[in-house]
């Protein structure tokens, strides 16, 4: 296993080497500062602002910042919507797919827009190169800009010395995309094509096999998706078993820049969030609480897939390690990603909200699969979503400034601001709707026929896939325990249909939407409620909240947070089956 | 409701703006790129013998349990390239367990008519298990190794001969760290086709 170690610890070094350099870029976007792709993007940037008549200097307080991202993301959805039910007329459908169904285009609608890409569809089986690139690449794009456009008008709130405006959400909107995500995804996607990531217009091409078979290979337009996919920890994979074939990750080079990919905006939004705040320590020491909760998932997932699964003990498959063969739990792993790498990349990507997969999650062994729901239990703060992650993140700190507050018996402050029942009240609903919504919407769904008919596997592991659903989708992750399913494809085994189910779909659908804006409304509010308060100097009786000590509080409240939440669920699946070695 | 008007038709814009950039200027610059710089792995990295398309370098195929072929891991989908999907039997399921006692016998039945000492516990774990993609390109250099016995004496080759072909289509690790080495069965198999051992 030491192999693997090192690979994971020199990847967190390379991360936390261009942490600074990517977040002080993103912070120089932030403020509408010339950033070197000025000369070259910025007639782009002012052509836009002449298409949407807005002034990019025009501010916003927390309400008209809110509206417009509702507003943006309500035309995004019908935009989606409609692309998806109209697809049989669309050119660029060299397979002749139809339109999707109402229910199921509902649930894609509602993924795409969240940023969570839960997918009920697999891709190459469904959609057309039309609807994946105008459709899919389109909010892949945006609903991350509106993720990091949240986190721009939050920052601004604590930074402000006084007034109400928190930025102007159109103009975010177009420089996160124009110098940020477009730039990097452009360079990423040829960097995937030179390694074997396809990059193509063309249908499926037919040919004979060596053994006297024949085999078809669907095609499209990969790479540009699966660069925007990672970057925006979007996670929807252009194939149905997303960043496990080899045609959206061919090898383990690609699989490092991925990973990459997803890191690299969250985790330097910390830097960003430092800089802005003028206390970079800040910035560090909530760069540290999420790199430690993030070090234990990878460890606990590596560790118990080495172990291999019940299924393999019993049936006498050998998993030690042995030469030439890493041993452990292989199933529904690839073998040039091995186990450490399959560990790191499921880790990666439910830490962050990505939710894009490398291995077949429905296969972890028990305690590997605890990791990343107990990591989306977190609400998705270790790193998490583009720019949801840090906003989220932030509530945890006003919580923990305010539970430390009652502790030492002072008025509990957050960067020399006064932190009081308003923005109490309003964190505490930002950070209990969604565990609410994943508990509420699991229960219903494991004690409805409508919710159980989703259920692929007997046993515990039925209930955790149900779990693993919710959790997912509320968190706005997307990835999957993929038994569980909305819409069987036609043509695969177990096929219940060709038509999607509508209470997983709308449930589903339901649960993304709400967990997404609500907590994304409350951050916003506690930023409006802050940008008015004066800013006190530090005194000798202050609190600091960037120092070790608060690292170890936020990580404790984090923790015990989702702990009090989803330990009930959490024994009901995935730890039972960690404990047992019986067979379901 | 005014600035609620304004917003509508600034997010109608924004949309129709955005869509024209990174929906179809973005994936269609970044095509025509690719295809210029990157023709053979941007169209899906295709091997061709004799003219023909044979099969893609990423992609395994299903070599029907043939002995004069390596055999790649097992798969969900029976090497479907254009229908993917997981096994996705959870790791106490039975039905899986029964799988891998299959897949662990006709393994074993297979190998040791070339190499009777072959022991259950000598078996790596990606020879009995599927992949994710259901098309994994690779197997693990053991899985080669005990395979590479059968191959060579159906094919009455010397046995180190064909350990040879093994190692020279086994792909590395990136930069030597990062990843597992992989034999690239497709390939060793065209390789002990087109005379390559001879």
């Amino acid at each position: 296993m030491a192999q693997g170690w090192v690979q994971i610890v020199v990847f967190l070094l390379v991360l936390t080497a261009l942490v600074p350099l990517v977040g002080s870029y993103i912070a120089a976007v932030f403020r509408g500062d010339r950033v070197f792709l000025s000369p070259v993007l910025g007639p782009v940037e002012r052509f836009a602002y002449r298409v949407l008549r807005v002034r990019p200097g025009e501010g916003q307080d927390w309400k008209a910042y809110a509206r417009s991202i509702v507003v943006f993301s309500l035309v995004s959805w019908l935009a989606l919507y409609l692309i998806l039910r109209t697809q049989s007329i669309q050119p660029l459908n060299p397979e002749g797919f139809g339109s999707g169904p109402w229910n199921l285009s509902f649930n894609t609608a509602s993924s795409f827009v969240t940023n969570t890409n839960w997918q009920y569809y697999g891709g190459e089986t469904t959609l057309s190169y039309f609807v994946q690139m105008v459709g899919l690449t389109v909010q892949n794009f945006v609903s991350a800009a509106v993720g990091i456009a949240v986190l721009a008008a939050v920052i601004r709130g604590f930074a402000a010395r006084s007034g109400s405006a928190l930025g102007n959400f159109w103009s975010d909107l177009v420089r996160i995309n124009l110098y940020v995500l477009l730039p990097i995804s452009f360079i990423a996607a040829l960097v995937l094509v030179s390694q074997g990531v396809i990059q193509t217009l063309d249908g499926s091409t037919t040919f004979n096999t060596i053994a006297g078979g024949t085999q078809t290979l669907a095609l499209g337009p990969v790479a540009s998706q699966e660069a925007i996919k990672e970057l925006g920890t979007n996670g929807g994979g252009f194939f149905n078993v997303n960043s496990a074939y080899p045609f959206e990750n061919a090898n383990s080079l690609t699989n490092m820049a991925e990973l990459l990919l997803i890191l690299i905006v969250p985790a330097s939004l910390t830097y960003t969030f430092g800089r802005m705040v003028g206390n970079r320590r800040q910035g560090w020491a909530l760069y540290a609480a999420m790199m430690a909760m993030f070090v234990v998932a990878v460890a606990v997932v590596y560790v118990a897939e080495q172990h291999g699964s019940p299924a393999q003990h019993h049936a006498g498959v050998a998993t030690a390690s042995i030469e030439g063969s890493t041993g452990g739990n292989m199933e529904g792993k690839e073998q040039r990603f091995g186990i450490a790498q399959s560990s790191l990349w499921t880790a990666v990507t439910t830490v962050t909200s990505c939710g894009a997969v490398n291995a077949s999650l429905d296969s972890l062994t028990g305690i590997g699969g605890l990791v990343p729901l107990a990591n989306m239990g977190t609400g998705e703060v270790v790193f998490g979503g583009v720019g949801s992650g840090l906003y989220y993140m932030l509530l945890f700190v006003l919580l923990t400034v305010f539970i430390a507050g009652l502790m030492v018996g002072r008025t509990p402050e957050f960067l020399g601001k006064k932190i009081e029942s308003r923005e109490v009240k309003l964190v505490l609903v930002g950070v209990l709707v969604t565990p609410l919504l994943v508990l509420f919407a699991t229960a219903w769904a494991v004690a409805s026929p409508d919710g159980t008919q989703s259920i692929y596997n007997h046993g515990p592991q039925g209930f955790s896939e149900s779990l693993y659903a919710y959790m997912s989708q509320a968190n706005n992750n997307g990835s999957a325990f993929a038994g569980y399913t909305g819409f069987v494809q036609p043509n695969a085994p177990g096929n219940g249909g060709s038509e999607a189910f509508s209470f997983a779909t709308l449930l589903g659908g339901v649960v993304m939407i709400l967990a997404r804006f609500l907590p994304m409304i409350a951050a916003l509010a506690v930023a409006g409620s802050l940008a008015g308060k004066r800013i006190a100097p530090a005194g000798a009786g202050t609190f600091r909240a960037d120092s070790p000590t608060f690292v170890v509080l936020l990580i404790g409240v984090v923790v015990i947070v989702a702990a009090l939440t989803f330990f009930p669920a959490f024994l009901l699946g995935p730890v039972v089956q960690g404990l047992t070695d019986q067979l379901f | 409701m005014n600035g609620l008007r304004r917003d509508l038709v600034t997010a109608t814009s924004a949309i129709v703006f955005l869509t024209l950039l990174l929906g179809i200027a973005y994936p269609l610059v970044t095509t025509g790129v690719a295809q210029l710089v990157f023709p053979g792995t941007s169209n899906g990295s295709e091997i061709e013998v004799d003219g023909e398309v044979v099969g893609s370098k990423l992609i395994g195929q299903d070599f029907k349990g043939l002995p004069r072929y390596f055999q790649g891991r097992p798969s969900a989908t029976e090497y479907s390239g254009n229908v993917t999907y997981f096994n996705n039997l959870g790791p106490n399921s039975r039905e899986l367990s029964d799988f891998f006692a299959e897949q662990l016998a006709a393994y074993l039945k297979r190998e040791r008519r070339y190499d009777p000492d072959l022991a259950a516990a000598d078996v790596p774990a990606d020879a009995v298990t599927t992949s994710a993609s259901g098309v994994d390109p690779h197997i693990s250099e053991a899985n080669a190794r005990i395979q590479a016995r059968r191959v060579a004496e159906v094919r009455s080759l010397p046995l180190d001969r064909v350990l040879a072909l093994v190692s020279e289509h086994t792909d590395g690790r990136f930069l030597a760290l990062f990843g597992e080495p992989g034999v690239n069965v497709l390939e060793l198999n065209l390789a002990l086709d087109g005379g390559a051992a001879k």
